[in-house]
C-alpha cells in the first residue's frame, strides 16, 4: 500500500518557457511508493497548472517573493491549517531564498519538510559568484563580471572580446556582438530582473546539461545528462536526448561531493571541441525537463521527497541512454467560473477532496 | 586501423546515434554498409573489396568517396582517436 502524503508544489507556469512544477508533479504521481495529494501554489492566475485538475488537487495563490519571508510564512501557515502539508517542493530560483530561510521554521512550527540546499550553497552558486565558486572547487568557469551601470559597458572591452554573454541575475541570457547590443540587453534585463547584470566570456562548444540530486552529505542520489536537440527563441529545450557522457557525470559527481549539495539541481555546461567542460550555470532546483530523468529510470523528484521525509534513499546507478523528450503545447478549455474563483478567492479546487489530517 | 567508436549505434535503416554527444545521422545504403562492416571489425581492404563487389564501382572513384566519408566520420567524432 502506498504511503499518503500532501505535497505543495510551485512552478505551475507550464508555458513556452515552462516552470518545473508540472513535470515534478508528474514524476510524483508516477511514484510507486507514495500516493500524493498535490497542493499547487501559484503566483499568477493564468499559470496553466492551476487548471490541470488531473495534476493538481487544490491551488492557492501565494505572495510574490519580494513580499518578504514573514508574509510568505503567514500564507503558508494559513494554507497548512487547511491542508496539513507534509512536504514543500519550490521550483523557482527567485522564491528559493525565502523558502530556504524559512525551511527550519516551517518544519518546526508547521510540520512542512523540504529538501533544499543551505543558504550558503544557494548563494555561492549564484551567477554573480560563479567564478569564485569555480576557483574554490577547481572547476572551469567562463570569466565573468558584474556590472551595475551602463557606464561600465565602455570598459568591458579591456577584459572581454566580442561576442560576450549578457545575463540577468535570475533568468535570461543573450549573446552580444557589439557594444550597442550589450547596452540594449543591459537595459532589458535590468528592467526585468534588476541589477546587477552579469557579463560572461563566450565559450565556443556544445551545450550539455545534467539534472542531479544531492543528499546533502556529498552523495549523488541520481543524475542524467541531456543534450538539447531543439531550442526555442528563449533558449529553452523543446526536445532533448539523454546521453552517456562520462566526463560530464564525473564533473557533476565531483561538484556534489565537494560542496555537499542538498536537493535538486541542474548544471549547464559548454563542452569544447577539446572535450573540456566549462560550467555556465548552476540552477538550484530541478529543471523543467526533469521528467526525462524519470523516463530514463531515475525518479529524482520522488527521491528528493524521500530525502526530505527522512527516508532511506538508494542512489541510482544507471539510466537509459538515447531516451528523448519532446515538449508540446495543448490548449485547455477552461470555464470562466474557475478563472473567477482563483482571481477573487485566491484558491481553486474541490475542498471536499481534502484528505483528513 | 581506422575504427568506429565502440558505443556508436548503427541501425538496419542507416540511423546512427552517438550516445556521448547525442548527435544522430541518417546514412544512405552505401554509408550504412560501410559502417556495418566497420562495426564488424573488418579491415580496410575487406571493406573496400566488399563495397566494390556489391556496388560495381571502379577503385579510383570508390577510394575518393571512401576517404571523404572517413574524414566526415572523423569530423563528427565517430571514430576512435587512434
Amino acid at each position: 500500500m502506498k504511503k499518503q502524503l500532501t505535497v505543495a508544489v510551485t512552478g505551475l507556469n507550464n508555458i513556452d518557457s515552462p516552470g518545473p512544477g508540472i513535470p515534478v508533479i508528474r514524476a510524483l504521481r508516477d511514484s510507486e511508493e507514495f500516493d500524493v495529494r498535490v497542493i499547487g501554489l501559484s503566483y499568477e492566475t493564468l499559470e496553466p497548472g492551476i487548471y490541470m485538475h488531473d495534476m493538481v488537487d487544490h491551488v492557492y495563490q501565494i505572495p510574490f517573493p519580494k513580499s518578504g519571508t514573514e508574509v510568505v510564512f503567514g500564507r503558508m501557515a494559513y494554507i497548512n491549517s487547511l491542508e496539513n502539508i507534509d512536504f514543500l517542493f519550490p521550483n523557482f530560483d527567485a522564491e528559493l531564498f525565502n523558502f530556504i530561510k524559512l525551511s527550519d521554521r516551517m518544519e518546526n512550527e508547521l510540520g512542512i519538510k523540504t529538501c533544499l540546499p543551505s543558504v550558503d550553497q544557494f548563494e555561492s552558486r549564484h551567477k554573480v559568484n560563479l567564478e569564485e565558486f569555480g576557483e574554490k572547487y577547481g572547476l572551469k568557469v567562463p570569466k565573468s563580471k558584474m556590472i551595475f551601470s551602463p557606464a561600465e559597458i565602455q570598459d568591458l572591452a579591456k577584459d572581454f572580446t566580442y561576442p560576450m554573454v549578457v545575463k540577468g541575475q535570475f533568468y535570461d541570457a543573450h549573446i552580444a556582438y557589439n557594444k550597442g547590443q550589450v547596452e540594449a540587453h543591459f537595459n532589458k534585463l535590468a528592467a526585468k530582473w534588476g541589477l546587477p547584470i552579469v557579463i560572461q566570456e563566450f565559450v565556443y562548444g556544445t551545450e550539455v546539461n545534467i539534472v542531479a540530486l544531492g543528499d546533502g552529505e556529498g552523495n549523488t542520489v541520481g543524475m542524467v545528462p541531456m543534450r538539447k536537440q531543439y531550442i526555442t527563441d528563449k533558449g529553452k529545450a523543446w526536445a532533448g536526448v539523454s546521453i552517456d557522457d562520462q566526463g560530464l557525470l564525473d564533473e557533476c559527481q565531483n561538484l556534489i561531493q565537494q560542496c555537499k549539495w542538498k536537493g535538486g539541481m541542474e548544471l549547464e555546461y559548454i563542452k569544447t571541441s577539446d572535450d573540456e567542460y566549462y560550467l555556465l550555470e548552476i540552477n538550484p532546483r530541478f529543471p523543467a525537463w526533469v521528467y526525462l530523468a524519470v523516463g530514463c529510470g531515475q525518479n529524482l523528484p520522488e527521491a528528493a521527497l524521500k530525502i526530505g521525509m527522512g527516508e532511506k534513499v538508494t542512489p541510482y546507478t544507471d539510466y537509459e541512454v538515447g531516451k528523448m523528450f519532446i515538449r508540446y503545447s495543448w490548449d485547455m478549455i477552461v470555464d470562466m467560473k474557475e478563472f473567477e474563483e482563483i482571481s477573487t478567492t485566491g484558491e481553486l479546487g474541490p475542498k471536499s477532496k481534502k484528505r483528513a489530517s | 586501423m581506422i575504427a568506429l567508436k565502440k558505443n556508436i549505434a548503427v541501425s538496419e535503416s542507416g540511423f546512427v546515434f552517438n550516445p556521448t554527444t547525442g548527435d544522430s545521422f541518417s546514412l544512405n545504403g552505401v554509408g550504412t554498409d560501410i559502417l556495418k562492416l566497420m562495426k564488424d571489425g573488418k579491415s580496410e581492404s575487406d571493406i573496400k573489396s566488399s563495397i566494390r563487389a556489391w556496388y560495381n564501382i571502379d577503385e579510383e572513384t570508390f577510394e575518393k568517396d571512401y576517404y571523404d566519408f572517413l574524414k566526415m566520420l572523423g569530423q563528427y567524432k565517430l571514430l576512435d582517436a587512434e
